[in-house]
């Protein structure tokens, strides 16, 4: 089912829980991934980059905090930085904000899937984790608009279900699998391209 | 088709794109801001959001009412200027500057410091604080600037929401303060109103880093988390603006996220503190 789909970016989105669920998603990645993948985990304003650099050291992709206006990269995780949102610009280079919060949220998850649904159509894939608010269901709707492939984490796999649930509910979303189900996915060499 | 050079890279694939092409010059042409170059995410969505407030349907329609209406067009600016600051903003930034910047802008008699895109000013009145916890406050003259007329004019009173102190504070003490904070303002229930002297040395001026000229020549530029949202090629002609503004030996301080490295500026800094985006301009 997924043949019709050629993917060229990966956008994910995860609040509550989503630690634990990247840190089981992205050392599953092969190293030839070749997609880029755009990551908002929520998390506190004051974080620093610990959690990009335990990624990094378990993951065969290189994993890095977004830099301001940097191309973006197939076989790269960007991570968006803590109270910036992370816009993709169709020039294929990423841009930061601190416009006010959307959803409670900067980062947050729908400013990063409506402005990369807007630049990579069809070409992108959407995928909900785990998370404890609605953050997301607008952005993935967005992405499904435009013709993307959109998954949801299923809500009983996730650590916390609301931000699954939310999204269901919004999007009627292509595909709603457990977090191993994802990585196997991802893994396909036919989905990216 | 081919499209003038700065256009090449940008999309037009769908009739939303062309339209907001059109929406940023027709906004240049009839009253002289020029988005044309920001960040075009950023002001897509900002677009999105005004649309939704005045209750049109598409980006012409919008057009339409900005063109014909200068109180919707400064409303667009509002919209996209985005005026979000604190008060002592990554207190280890402040540190830095203390540290490493102000030693060496004490050898000065004089000093002029620009703060371009400033907001409501709360950056302003925490480097004055500093200043002036420094000794260095009567002998440096302040610019502030942004474009947006309401809080340049906000800025100028030094008036702020109470709501925040309590966040200011703690941000004050890590930046390395030295007194304590609430001798720098008075309280009533919603407002903090900062000590005038604190502003007797700055001057508060509407100038648009796009379309203006070199400001002054200073000894120290804090320009943070206005570049964001500007394209890289914008980016680059802001820096180079900024650039003729300092004196030789002159700081620069940027945003967080913020860097020289996709700019061709890079080679004529000297990192001071590469993490806190601090830089030292080189000989001419
Ligand atoms: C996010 S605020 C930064 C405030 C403060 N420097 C800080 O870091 O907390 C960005 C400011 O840049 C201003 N700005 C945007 N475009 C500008 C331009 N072309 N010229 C001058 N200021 C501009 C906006 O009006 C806004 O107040």
């Amino acid at each position: 089912m997924t043949e019709k789909w050629k993917i060229k970016a990966v956008v994910v989105g995860a609040s509550a829980g989503g630690l634990v669920a990247l840190k089981k998603l992205l050392p599953a990645l092969p190293a030839t991934f070749p997609c880029p993948v755009l990551i908002v985990q929520h998390m506190s304003p004051q974080s620093d980059n610990y959690m990009t650099r335990m990624f990094n050291n378990l993951s065969p992709l290189l994993v890095k905090e977004v830099d301001e206006k940097e191309v973006i990269l197939p076989g790269r995780v960007y991570i968006a930085p803590p109270d910036y949102h992370l816009l993709v610009e169709s020039d294929g280079t990423l841009s930061l904000s601190m416009e006010e919060k959307v959803n409670y949220s900067r980062p947050s998850i729908d400013v990063l899937f409506e402005t990369a649904a807007d630049v990579y159509g069809a070409h992108l894939m959407g995928i909900i984790l785990t998370g404890a608010n609605a953050d997301g269901a607008n952005g993935l709707f967005a992405v499904k608009r435009k013709g993307g492939l959109t998954v949801v984490q299923h809500p009983d796999d996730a650590e916390s279900p609301a931000m699954p649930r939310a999204a269901i509910e919004r999007v009627k979303p292509h595909k709603v699998l457990t977090l191993d189900e994802i990585i196997e996915l991802l893994s396909q060499s036919k989905v990216c391209l | 088709m081919k499209l003038p050079v700065a256009m090449e890279h940008r999309d037009f694939s769908t009739i939303e794109n062309i339209e907001l092409e059109l929406l940023l010059q027709a906004v240049f042409l009839q009253y002289g801001y020029d988005f044309r170059n920001y960040s075009r995410a950023h002001v897509k969505r900002r677009v999105k959001h005004q649309m939704v407030q005045e209750g049109v349907k598409s980006i012409s329609e919008l057009q339409d009412k900005i063109l014909h209406d200068r109180n919707n067009f400064e409303r667009l600016v509002r919209t996209l200027s985005i005026n979000v600051t604190e008060m002592f903003r990554n207190p280890e930034f402040y540190r830095s500057v203390r540290e490493n910047v102000l030693p060496i802008l004490k050898t000065y008699p004089y000093l002029k410091i620009w703060h371009a895109g400033c907001a409501s000013g709360e950056e302003v009145y925490s480097f004055a604080i500093m200043l002036k916890e420094e000794g260095l406050l009567e002998r440096t003259q302040i610019y502030a600037t942004d474009f947006n007329p309401d809080v340049i004019q906000q800025a100028g009173k030094g008036i702020f929401s109470i709501r925040n102190i309590k966040e200011y504070t703690t941000n004050y003490q890590k930046a390395g303060g030295k007194e304590s904070f609430s001798d720098y303002y008075h309280a009533n229930d919603e407002l903090v109103i900062f000590d005038k002297n604190l502003k007797k040395n700055i001057v508060f001026a509407e100038h648009n880093l796009v379309t203006d000229g070199v400001f002054a020549e200073v000894n120290m530029i804090v320009c943070r988390n206005v570049l964001i949202y500007f394209n890289r090629n914008l980016q680059n002609e802001v820096l180079k603006l900024l650039h003729k503004s300092l004196i030789t030996g002159g700081f620069l301080a940027l945003g967080t996220k913020e860097s020289l490295m996709f700019s061709d500026e890079e080679k004529k800094y000297k990192t001071v503190d590469a993490k806190q985006k601090i830089f030292k301009k080189k000989h001419d």
